[in-house]
């Protein structure tokens, strides 16, 4: 079996990155927590709109979304930030990263008296924690231990054709050594749900699948139906109609093949932990900030993300690998791309041996080397979905 | 693949792409102007030579037939929506003569 150079975390799981995050349990101690995390270098601060006002499944999601996070093995430990009166307790969030057993403190700006000193304590608390895991050395563990998650963004026809089959060769190889793979952009995937069925380790993860992708239909013709305005009933972007991508389906058979040819092992709610190891599938919509912090959320410690006509982003500790299925974006876009997949359209390479480069840029990525969205500071990805 | 032009200039007929044996279309892999012959690869190797009439842009579908309002568009050997109106041979397929009902309506 193949291995990389990770780090070991308290509860077992290997962190690929070795930072600290600052989680505001609500938007109110945003500022709070960015204080905390501009003054000591590696700690990332995860900024968001949520945490009050909102009830139900909504909250929840919010809940297990930033609980997640925190649980993230990248992360070596944690700073909680809470005001006071928010709907998601501080003392909530702490409890829910604790079973990690990871280095966690919480600040709480109404106990400490003002945001200054709310900001104080955590710098205090970051700074010693920065030094504590800053001595934590690599080490070798079995590729079993990497879940990867999956999504595509700014597509163009070159995704489905090149990048995405790619990409489900290296996922494929991963998941046949006992890592994790996670599919998600259910509204990507409108139109496959009967293929991806066929796809199942069993008739009841076969009735999942069926029924998520059903579900997400639903919902959306809901919201369509809502809108008065006919620019806002497509579901596929003007980028993607510029591209030459016509229908959802004809997207959704281009988005499902990033995750290759194995059997699907479970489906699981967004940003939950799933139980099983294996190919995963996420029940999310396909906004990429929402998919990526829901896989992240889940667990993955690293994201791969095709992008036809190319895209800049990535996410807070977590390294995304751009890959691109066009030449002439890899060509334009070189300082944002990780992996050329346009090679196969230019004849230089085939699917197998690009999806061999990925899986290896997979390994070398987990052992330390920096992506490229990581080098420049991108970190748009990170955000928090919600229900209507 | 005939392609070797395709990163300096895109502008000119190179080749395209038909994913799997069932499909009546072809993928522009460069931009095409009307009446550019272009080899067309099919997934199993096979090539041809194919006429294409009307501009297709890179990333772009063309007709590999005629094709009567309502027949099916098959792209990865899969339905992906049906004409809206006729096209020819060789012409371009994209949303002003495809529809499709799924998360379209």
């Amino acid at each position: 079996m193949d291995s990389f150079l990770g780090y070991r975390r308290e509860n077992g799981s290997v962190g690929v990155r070795n930072h600290i995050a600052i989680i505001p349990s609500v938007f109110c101690a945003a500022k709070v927590a960015q204080r905390i995390a501009a003054s000591v270098p590696g700690a990332i601060a995860f900024s968001h709109p949520v945490g009050c006002s909102q009830v139900g499944e909504d909250l929840e999601i919010t809940a297990r979304t930033l609980t997640g996070i925190g649980k993230n093995p990248n992360f070596a430990a944690v700073v909680v930030v809470g005001l006071g009166c928010e709907r998601f307790s501080p003392g909530e969030l702490a409890e829910g990263i604790s079973c990690t057993n990871k280095r966690l403190e919480t600040v709480v700006i109404q106990d400490a008296g003002d945001s200054i000193k709310a900001a104080d304590a955590g710098i205090h608390y970051a700074m010693g924690m920065m030094q504590a895991v800053s001595a934590e050395k690599r080490e070798e563990f079995p590729v079993s231990e990497l879940m990867i998650g999956l999504n595509c963004g700014g597509s163009d026809m070159t995704s489905g054709l090149v990048a995405n089959p790619s990409l489900g060769v290296a996922s494929d190889k991963l998941v046949s050594q006992g890592g994790s793979s996670i599919l998600s952009e259910l509204t990507e995937l409108l139109g496959t749900e009967e293929i991806l069925a066929r796809r199942a380790c069993s008739e009841e993860v076969a009735s999942d699948i069926l029924s998520a992708i059903r579900s997400m239909e639903e919902r959306l013709a809901g919201q369509i139906q809502k809108s008065s305005n006919d620019k806002r009933k497509n579901l596929i972007s003007t980028g993607n109609f510029d591209g030459g991508l016509s229908s959802v389906v004809e997207k959704s058979l281009g988005s499902m093949k990033k995750s290759g040819e194995e059997k699907f092992v479970q489906v699981f709610k967004y940003a939950d932990a799933p139980t099983k190891r294996g190919l995963l599938l996420m029940d999310s919509p396909g906004h990429d900030g929402e998919v990526t912090t829901g896989e992240v959320a889940a667990g993955a410690q690293i994201i791969c993300f095709p992008t036809g006509r190319g895209t800049p982003t990535g996410f807070p500790g977590v390294p995304v690998v751009k890959i691109t299925g066009n030449p002439r974006t890899y060509e334009r876009m070189k300082e944002n791309m990780d992996i050329n997949a346009g090679k196969v359209i230019l004849g230089a390479s085939s699917i197998i041996e690009m999806g061999e480069e990925i899986y290896a840029e997979i390994i070398e990525v987990a052992s330390g080397k920096l992506t490229k969205a990581e080098i420049l500071g991108h970190d748009e990805q990170f955000c928090v979905t919600r229900m209507p | 693949m005939e392609t070797e032009n395709y990163f300096s200039d895109m502008t000119r007929g190179s080749s395209a792409l038909v994913l799997h044996e069932r499909d009546n279309v072809g993928v522009a892999l460069s931009d095409l102007k009307a009446g550019d012959s272009v080899t067309v690869i099919e997934g199993g190797g096979a090539k041809y030579d194919f006429t294409v009439s009307e501009d297709i842009a890179f990333g772009h579908k063309f007709a590999l037939r005629a094709l009567p309002p309502e027949s099916r568009v098959y792209k990865y050997g899969e339905e992906i929506g049906r004409m809206s109106s006729g096209v020819d041979a060789g012409g371009w397929i994209h949303v002003h003569n495809m529809y499709c009902d799924r998360g379209m309506k």
